[in-house]
């Protein structure tokens, strides 16, 4: 079981068009079964690019990108994918969207229900069962879109900024419940965020990328003891590593 | 005296019912007067200048034909109606499948769809004599007219709504490991539900109109023959009534059809205002 969950060799993408966008200029990253890996770099650096790769809904044009040992380049599914945008379906009450995933993987359908109803309490989503995705506010979408991704059934779990329309008070709850489930069900978790605190609070690898075309500028092992609690931003240990994290960040960016 | 008025609870469908409908009556109040003006103006053009009825029968004239030959009408509506129905049903059912393998098959698109346009100017003034031939003087000719004439605003409508799903969900259900056919079952058909019934809603508004057409050749009963004979007779007020009959009968599936879209996309009305939606 040496096998990284997720392993990214070597990946280069460029947009093609008129004005072509080159992307991803040899982008390595690993992340070892049950680890939690933050993504953190600038804004368009190519964070969700990179996270559909490996959802297999993008072929890069170099390079290899694998979960659990399996290529994903044009094989979608070997991953549970949260993109940044919530894209709940419209025509499918909450309860009916957080299934979709599990339905389509083929649970039965009333176990996948009772499983989601269950959670719908935890993600502070309660009676909100039958509503329509349009009767939600943008927070209530983005943690309905969480707990639909995390009852895909997959070992993986790709998330694309999940907290970004959460106020801070949700956000700090949403951290401390996440941490709890992942301790829980040892999935590996690549997570996307623009927030070097967060990245800090919740990961054991946190990968700092350089402005585009992204590469990977830096890697942090993060070893506070778990569970971690939100006091722990004014440790002194956690602000030094906070700031050695926004070094690496600005030392990246364009002069 | 105060007299207690139990209030109708405001999240009852029936209030929001009420509420419209008395919306409606008022917006469309404007349109009603003018509608009534316009027969007054109407019956007393024929009176003052005393216009042969054969020519033009007043309004007044009309009504009678109602009053007194209204029984002859129940028996010509059903047929026609009939037709207008399994027709529009005939090509909504065609239409969805041909949409949808037009959306999904490319080779199908390149040979199907000019086709379907191509059908589209054969006149049917030509095609439906064709059609008592092949097909007999019994209901099948008045079907293939409504149907064809349905079909193509449908096929037309719903390929769009099946391109314009959102690319993005698609590839999310996609990144869940669906199958092309999952693909289609939980985004694009869903997504193209507008659509079809926005496309249905302009068949629904030809289909009367086709049915008559597909009878003008000829049919033992029906609102299309009833307006032939009554022409030969010269019963110029008949044909009137019929046409205010065949009217009603195209608002009425019209307004069907608006309800049959409101039921099939609750998500697009879920907050009940009345104005979200098409
Ligand atoms: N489909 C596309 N076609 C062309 N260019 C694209 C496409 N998608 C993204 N890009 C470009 O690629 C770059 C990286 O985009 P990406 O969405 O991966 O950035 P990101 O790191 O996720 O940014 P953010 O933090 O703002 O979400 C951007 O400059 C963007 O304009
Ligand atoms: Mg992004």
């Amino acid at each position: 079981m040496s096998e990284a969950a997720v392993a990214i060799r070597g990946l280069r993408h460029t947009y093609p068009g008129t004005r072509p966008v080159e992307v991803l200029d040899g982008v390595d990253l690993e992340a070892a079964p049950g680890a939690f890996v933050s993504l953190v770099g600038p804004s368009g650096c190519g964070k969700s690019t990179l996270l559909q790769v490996l959802a297999g809904l993008l072929a890069p044009d170099a390079g290899e990108a694998l979960i659990e040992g399996r290529s994903t380049i044009g094989e979608p599914g070997l991953a549970a994918y949260m993109p940044q945008k919530d894209l709940l379906l419209p025509w499918r009450k909450a309860i009916g969207n957080a299934v979709l995933g599990a339905e389509i993987a083929g649970e039965p359908k009333a176990e996948a229900r009772r499983h989601a109803l269950d959670l719908f309490e935890r993600f502070g989503l309660a009676g909100f069962e039958e509503s329509w995705p349009s009767q939600l506010s943008g927070g209530m979408r983005q943690r309905l879109a969480l707990l639909r991704t995390f009852l895909v059934p997959r070992h993986v779990l790709l998330l694309d900024e999940p907290f970004g329309a959460l106020d801070a008070i949700t956000r700090r709850e949403m951290h401390q419940w996440l941490q709890e489930v992942w301790a829980s069900d040892a999935r590996t978790v690549l997570f996307v965020t623009h927030d070097v605190e967060e990245a800090l609070i919740l990961s054991d690898v946190a990968y700092v990328m350089t402005p585009r075309p992204a590469r990977m500028a830096a890697r942090f092992e993060v070893n506070y003891p778990r569970p971690r609690r939100p006091e722990i931003v004014t440790d002194p240990k956690f602000v030094a590593d906070k700031a050695r994290l926004l070094a690496a960040l600005d030392g990246t960016s364009p002069e | 005296m105060a007299v207690e008025v139990p209030s109708l609870p405001r999240t009852l469908p029936a209030w929001g019912l009420l509420r419209r409908t008395g919306a409606a009556a008022l917006e469309y109040a404007p349109a009603l007067v003018l509608l009534v003006a316009l027969v007054g103006l109407w019956e007393l053009m024929v009176q003052v200048l005393d216009t042969r009825p054969y020519i033009l029968p007043a309004p007044s004239a009309i009504w009678d034909v109602f009053a007194e030959k209204g029984h002859l009408f129940p028996a010509h509506i059903r047929t026609t109606a009939v037709e207008a129905i399994a027709g529009i049903g005939a090509a909504a059912a065609g239409g969805v499948i041909l949409a949808v393998l037009i959306a999904s098959i490319p080779i199908v698109r390149r040979v199907l769809y000019p086709i379907a346009v191509t059908s589209q100017t054969i006149p049917m003034i030509v095609l439906a004599p064709l059609l008592v031939v092949w097909l007999g003087l019994g209901i099948e000719p008045k079907v293939t007219v409504v149907g064809l004439v349905c079909f193509f605003p449908i096929v037309v409508s719903t390929v769009d709504g099946l391109a314009s799903a959102d690319r993005e969900m698609v590839a999310l259900v996609r990144s869940m490991g669906a199958s092309r056919l999952e693909v289609l079952r939980h985004v694009l058909i869903p997504s193209a539900v507008p659509s079809f019934f926005a496309g249905l809603k302009i068949a629904a508004a030809y289909a009367v109109i086709g049915a008559i057409f597909g009878e003008w050749v000829g049919a033992q009963s029906g609102l299309g023959i009833f307006i032939i004979r009554s022409r030969s007779a010269y019963q110029t007020d008949q044909i009137f009534a019929a046409i205010v009959v065949v009217a009603l009968l195209s608002i009425a599936l019209f307004v069907a059809v608006h309800l049959l879209a409101r039921v099939a996309s609750p998500w697009k009305y879920a907050n009940d205002q009345g104005e979200n939606g098409s």
